[in-house]
């Protein structure tokens, strides 16, 4: 396993966000973590990348405990993530923004950068090569001068894959990648995932709503309820697990009740019953 | 392209600026300006006026070659020519020109070392300037004559040490920064804005009471007869040599030399600030910066230790204030806690902004302005007024007495509100500083491009907004 989550639990004040869930990942995996808004899906990936210290529970990745450790050193273990809203760093170019995304990685001297021996020469050398081909990757040549806010959407999102693929990671964490993305766009996309894992050959968790990604990309999916884990396999046994339908579906039965406010978020069926899509009121509605 | 005649094609505005009439005509500027400012007549009734328009205008002319379209070679050499050659000799023809150089030079190093912390990487920094009274009193304590602890015991340094002290002060002024690291590293924005201005109070109020029990500042008194680095033998007699055959009459050789000496070490500081800017700006480093300033959270997830490099960044700043605060002390002679009050704090910061954040020729230029119109020109303007007073000059057509305007309104006592008004100017009509740096320009370029991008669309939105 590359990574083992154990027992984890965070609290903030009476909410309890994350309730004792262990989750595992294999190597070389395409996994989703699944569940309704506000199941603690997030916090999860911000307790793995050190953004909230868990209260209580364990976190090995890759032989070592990730636990404790600041944002930076989780990155620098290996860990490189997106985030659910883009937070790109708007007036940098793309490519420097890819540029800063290996930053784990460089040799930083202050002595070498007043300096300029050869060697800094090379690296700078180095980092820009790398950073093209990382936007190639990403299908973004051509674009590494541009300001990254003003790319379109869709654009901007593979700009943060690419930012967290040059931290050359052994997991990358992909919170809602396709949010906001036509079919066609969450198809490529989709694809994107993929050649992340066969060509790079990185693990990859992703967060994701859109059911037709997760049940068409996923191996393995973990689903999250009120900060528990309710139910894990794969695609297949987690679309027929009662205890999942009823978490999509329970809310859509009670119709205004609390819970479903709560969540803001509706189903979509297709003929025979299966989870389509999930979609989130909250921002269909905005 | 290489002609330098006028297509019939373009417009005389595009012709100007074709790099074959723009490149020579910096040049010709510059020497037109070095000639009209030492030409001048200095008895004229005039003259303190005349002074006002030409002194900014020749000191511009670096900048002017920088931003010039000429081969890096010819800008580099001409650029040489006019710090090593030319300014030194218009300093000997009239050495408060020499004064303002050296005081320029000091404050755009200054405005370079904020510039690194609020420009580079976006941490507001309010109390600047004890970094710079921290390098001033390194020097001065050990070398004023004042009744200091350093004077009593004998621990006096001679002045050859004061290129020793340069170094020392960049490294104690970065530990000092660093002190005032740690604990604000927690903060942001309007916070830190405060707790680095009570910082800024912090050093100036211990420098007014270290004098007891042990005797380190003296006090409000302040330092005097401080430390000067010593002059070559050959420099007085160098300098007379070359007044004599230039024909200038210089008073004291003796003082000009120093004067010089203070003026070629100030730039060489300069030139040392410039080149270290630009190498963080232009490196891992500054794109971590420029990072943080953007977005700390995404910064430390993509794995930039964010205490490593903020703590980096006030140790940059503060050192370049630390050296200069060294040549600063030995310049002057003498200081105390009033040279390092809030508003020095505060003109740097203004030329930072006013320069334009984050960039270094802004900066630079920001340094210039800011010198000129606190030293030179509001100065200038009340010399001219009192002039004409004692003229009484009556101006012609409206048959105005001068002598009438009241003493209240002299321009020396305006500064802090021409300051003001300066600033508040700036941020209505130029937020981003008179030379916005490449990535802010780049922004607005982008956002006057946009509905260019679509000429067609705007044109229906015209017809549109037309019909309706």
């Amino acid at each position: 396993m590359l990574l083992e989550i154990n027992n984890l639990v965070k609290s903030f004040g009476g909410i309890h966000a994350v309730r004792d869930v262990s989750i595992s990942i294999k190597e070389g995996s395409i996994s989703a973590i699944i569940g309704p808004n506000g199941a603690g899906k997030t916090t999860l990936f911000n307790l793995l990348t050190g953004i909230y210290k868990p209260d209580s529970g364990t976190i090995t990745f890759d032989g070592r405990s990730l636990v404790g450790l600041r944002p930076d050193q989780v990155n620098a273990a290996g860990v490189a993530r997106t985030f659910q809203s883009i937070r790109l760093f708007p007036t940098m170019t793309v490519l420097e923004n890819v540029m800063v995304g290996m930053h784990s990685r460089l040799r930083i001297s202050l002595v070498e950068t007043l300096l300029r021996p050869a060697s800094f020469h090379e690296q700078e050398a180095h980092v820009q090569r790398k950073a093209r081909e990382l936007l190639r990757f990403v299908g973004l040549a051509g674009k590494g001068d541009e300001l990254s806010r003003n790319l379109p959407y869709g654009d901007q999102r593979r700009v943060e894959i690419a930012r967290a693929l040059a931290s050359d990671p052994k997991l990358v964490l992909l919170d809602e990648p396709t949010a906001g993305m036509n079919p066609n766009e969450s198809n490529d996309a989709t694809a994107l995932f993929r050649r992340i894992r066969d060509e790079l050959g990185i693990t990859v968790v992703l967060i994701e709503h859109d059911m037709r990604v997760v049940m068409g990309i996923s191996e393995h999916i973990d689903v999250l309820d009120y900060g528990q884990k309710i139910a894990e396999g794969t695609p297949e046994e987690v679309r027929n697990n009662p205890r999942v339908i009823e978490a999509y579906l329970g809310r859509r039965a009670a119709g205004t009740d609390v819970e479903s406010k709560r969540d803001g978020q509706e189903l979509l069926l297709d003929d025979d019953g299966e989870v389509l899509q999930v979609v989130d009121e909250a921002e269909t509605d905005e | 392209m290489a002609t330098t005649t006028l297509n019939s094609k373009e417009t005389f505005r595009e012709w100007l600026f074709r790099p074959v009439v723009l490149g020579p005509l910096a040049l010709i500027y510059v020497v037109v300006a070095t000639i009209l400012l030492v030409t001048q007549d200095r008895s004229s009734l005039w003259f303190p006026l005349a002074n006002i328009c030409l002194v900014p205008l020749f000191l511009v002319s670096p900048i002017v070659v920088i931003s010039a379209p000429l081969p890096s070679k010819i800008k580099l050499s001409a650029i040489l020519v006019m710090l090593i050659v030319v300014m030194p000799l218009v300093g000997m023809y009239n050495t408060s020109y020499l004064e303002l150089a050296i005081q320029i030079s000091i404050f755009a190093g200054l405005a370079l070392g904020l510039n690194v912390v609020v420009g580079f990487a976006g941490l507001l920094d309010l109390g600047y300037v004890a970094f710079f009274a921290v390098g001033a009193y390194l020097w001065g304590s050990f070398t004023s004559s004042a009744e200091t602890v350093f004077n009593i015991n004998g621990w006096l340094v001679p002045g050859w040490t004061f290129y020793v002290f340069l170094i020392i002060g960049v490294f104690v002024a970065a530990v000092v920064g660093i002190m005032l690291g740690l604990p604000v590293l927690r903060l942001r924005g309007d916070y830190l804005a405060i707790v680095t201005l009570g910082f800024g109070e912090v050093i100036r109020v211990l420098a007014r009471n270290a004098d007891s029990p042990v005797n380190l500042t003296n006090g409000a008194q302040g330092l005097h007869n401080i430390g000067k680095p010593p002059l070559p033998g050959f420099a007085s007699d160098f300098t007379s040599a070359i007044s004599g055959a230039l024909r200038i009459r210089l008073d004291n050789p003796t003082a000009v030399s120093q004067q010089l000496l203070f003026y070629f070490i100030a730039i060489a500081i300069l030139v040392i600030v410039i080149i270290v800017s630009r190498r963080l700006l232009d490196s891992p480093i500054g794109r971590a910066w420029a990072a943080i300033r953007e977005d700390e959270v995404a910064a430390i997830a993509m794995g930039v230790p964010l205490v490593k490099m903020k703590l980096l960044a006030f140790a940059m700043g503060a050192s370049f204030a630390g050296a200069i605060g060294v040549l600063y002390a030995a310049k002057q002679t003498f200081i105390d806690p009033q040279s390092f009050v809030l508003l020095q704090s505060i003109t740097i910061l203004a030329m930072v902004i006013v320069g334009g954040m984050g960039s270094i020729k802004g900066v630079v230029l920001g340094a210039v302005i800011v010198t000129l119109l606190d030293l030179h020109i509001l100065t200038n303007l009340s010399l001219q007024l009192n002039a004409l007073k004692n003229q009484n000059f009556i101006v012609p057509i409206i048959n105005f007495p001068i002598r009438s305007i009241p003493q209240q309104l002299e321009p020396a006592k305006y500064q802090p509100f021409v300051f003001g008004l300066i600033l508040v100017l700036m941020m209505i009509f130029r937020p981003a500083g008179l030379v916005p740096s490449a990535r802010r320009k780049m922004e607005l370029q982008e956002r006057e491009d946009v509905p260019e991008e679509d000429p067609e669309i705007v044109a229906e939105a015209i017809e549109v907004g037309e019909n309706s």
